[in-house]
């Protein structure tokens, strides 16, 4: 199957257009402005390297919960139709819908030291979240979560039932089902659910400030470092966004064939 | 939208100044007929920044003579900046601390949660300066605050067990009595605390040599006998 060229309408060129540059302005402007002949002395130091690596590891670690917990949420969301789904879907939308900030103050007044479970914790572990690493994963979890799940929720409303329905009647009980014939349809979602899930995480900063701190090595990711750098040293700032910029259009670059369905497709077509 | 007109001054204040400040322009406002005061309060080193980024503003206050001298050094600044009045720092506490804190070498006990504002906020600087005095410059941060207020939010909301804020913020919270139930403050004694100097000067606007009139009179104002007696109602000493 050819993919078929679509005939857009010659009117909808220029807000195309528009769109387009929108986009690739800011990045034209970082571009210019950065300081690229002083960029690696800017960038040596172990507090770029602490960030860049908390980043990574946090960002990691978040998209791998949101994977453990969330593919079962997505798995229940996507079988039912009930009231009880419609609530949670709505709760789960909802770290996506508020401020970062927000999600950081509500997390801080339940998982801080004086919240009902930070205080629970505290009495029982003598430590909390906030300040702490683990606190920048669960911000991190608490923002991206959501993404993966709705990704993913839709990618079994729109799988194909007869497949599954076929092992069900072959004997295969709905577990086995479930991972053998269900999971591996469901790739392409998964993998696009958890792509936007650790862009978000990478990227996340109002609740991470909020709940976590800032603190250079433990909680003070990449963006916060930025956030630090910029009213100090605006072309530290631009050097290491530069390095963020660089590792997300990397990372989709590398992954490109999951995004862009065209590529996906030529490419199955080919093989 | 912000108005350029000869009738409207644009104010930078740094967030410690936020309420005096809004009263000091409303008095100001009372005084000239005419004239708008539009106030612009962040953290002192994000107003830098902006104003490098070339914010439209007519006088800029600072809470720190290190970040007034950056602005100066962009060549915004009209004349010399003059002090208007001074601070000093308090210690912050959480109400239900025990045993309670007696001044800020308590800091430096041991599993005390102790916060401060980062080392670039003047806040924070100050604060490491009065550390040091005491004697006690080895007390960290579990985090680095972008500014008091954010800080004095995590001590009333009990994350953290201490930190130093301004005295102003003290004399603030005692009025307000919600969140001074949950938070209560500590004088930092004479010799270990540090004199706060808040400048003030009026900024040029791109390319015209002088200030704005109401630029001028608003500094003016904020140095008279009317508008110190503003500052010290809200906790600032004379400069």
């Amino acid at each position: 199957m050819t993919s078929t060229r679509r005939n857009v309408p010659k009117l909808l060129w220029l807000p195309a257009a528009l769109a387009a540059l929108f986009f690739a302005l800011p990045l034209v402007g970082l571009a210019l402005r950065a300081p690229w002949r002083e960029l690696l002395q800017l960038l040596s130091g172990t507090a770029v390297f602490d960030a860049l690596i908390l980043s990574l590891w946090s960002s990691l670690l978040a998209t791998l919960l949101s994977l453990l917990l969330g593919l079962p949420l997505a798995a229940w969301l996507a079988s039912t139709r009930s009231v009880a789904a419609v609530l949670v879907r709505v709760l789960v939308t909802l770290p996506m819908v508020l401020p970062p900030v927000v999600g950081g103050v509500a997390l801080l007044l339940v998982y801080g030291r004086g919240g009902f479970v930070g205080s629970w914790t505290e009495s029982w572990f003598g430590a909390a979240l906030p300040f702490t690493s683990a606190g920048v994963v669960a911000a991190a979890t608490y923002v991206a979560m959501p993404f993966f799940v709705l990704t993913v929720e839709g990618g079994l409303r729109g799988l194909d039932p007869r497949p599954a329905d076929a092992a069900a009647t072959l004997g295969a009980r709905p577990l086995r089902v479930f991972v053998t014939v269900t999971l591996p349809m469901l790739l392409p979602s998964l993998r696009a659910g958890l792509l936007v899930a650790w862009a978000r995480a990478l990227g996340e900063f109002g609740a991470t400030i909020t709940f976590a701190g800032n603190l250079a090595g433990t909680t003070r990711t990449m963006p916060l470092a930025v956030h630090v750098a910029l009213e100090d040293s605006p072309d530290k700032a631009m050097a290491l966004s530069v390095v963020l910029v660089l590792i997300s259009a990397g990372v989709l670059f590398v992954l490109r064939r999951q995004w862009f369905p065209t590529l996906r497709r030529d490419a199955e077509v080919r093989s | 939208m912000r108005e350029s007109g000869a009738r409207t001054v644009v104010v930078f204040a740094s967030a410690s100044l936020g309420e005096a400040f809004e009263a000091t322009a409303r008095s100001f406002e009372d005084s000239e007929p005419g004239v708008d005061v539009v106030l612009h309060t962040a953290g002192t080193p994000r107003l830098v920044l902006q104003l490098r980024e070339g914010a439209e503003a007519d006088v800029f206050a600072s809470a720190d003579t290190v970040q007034m001298e950056r602005v100066v050094a962009l060549g915004r600044a009209a004349s010399k900046p003059r002090v208007f009045a001074g601070n000093s720092l308090a210690l912050a506490v959480r109400s239900d601390l025990q045993p309670p804190l007696a001044g800020i070498e308590d800091l430096a006990r041991d599993g005390l949660r102790v916060l401060l504002c980062g080392p670039k906020v003047p806040a924070g600087r100050y604060a490491r300066q009065a550390l040091g005095r005491a004697g006690v410059a080895a007390v960290g941060s579990r985090s680095d605050e972008p500014n008091v207020r954010a800080l004095l939010a995590k001590i009333e909301l009990g994350e953290a067990d201490a930190g130093i804020v301004y005295a102003t913020d003290a004399r603030r919270a005692g009025v307000r009595p919600a969140s001074s139930s949950r938070a209560s403050f500590v004088t930092i004694e004479p010799e270990h605390n540090v004199t706060v100097q808040c400048p003030i000067v009026a900024l040029r606007r791109d390319d015209a040599a002088k200030p704005k009139p109401s630029a001028d009179a608003f500094l003016a104002f904020v140095r008279s006998p009317r508008g110190q007696s503003i500052l010290a109602s809200h906790g600032f000493q004379a400069p």
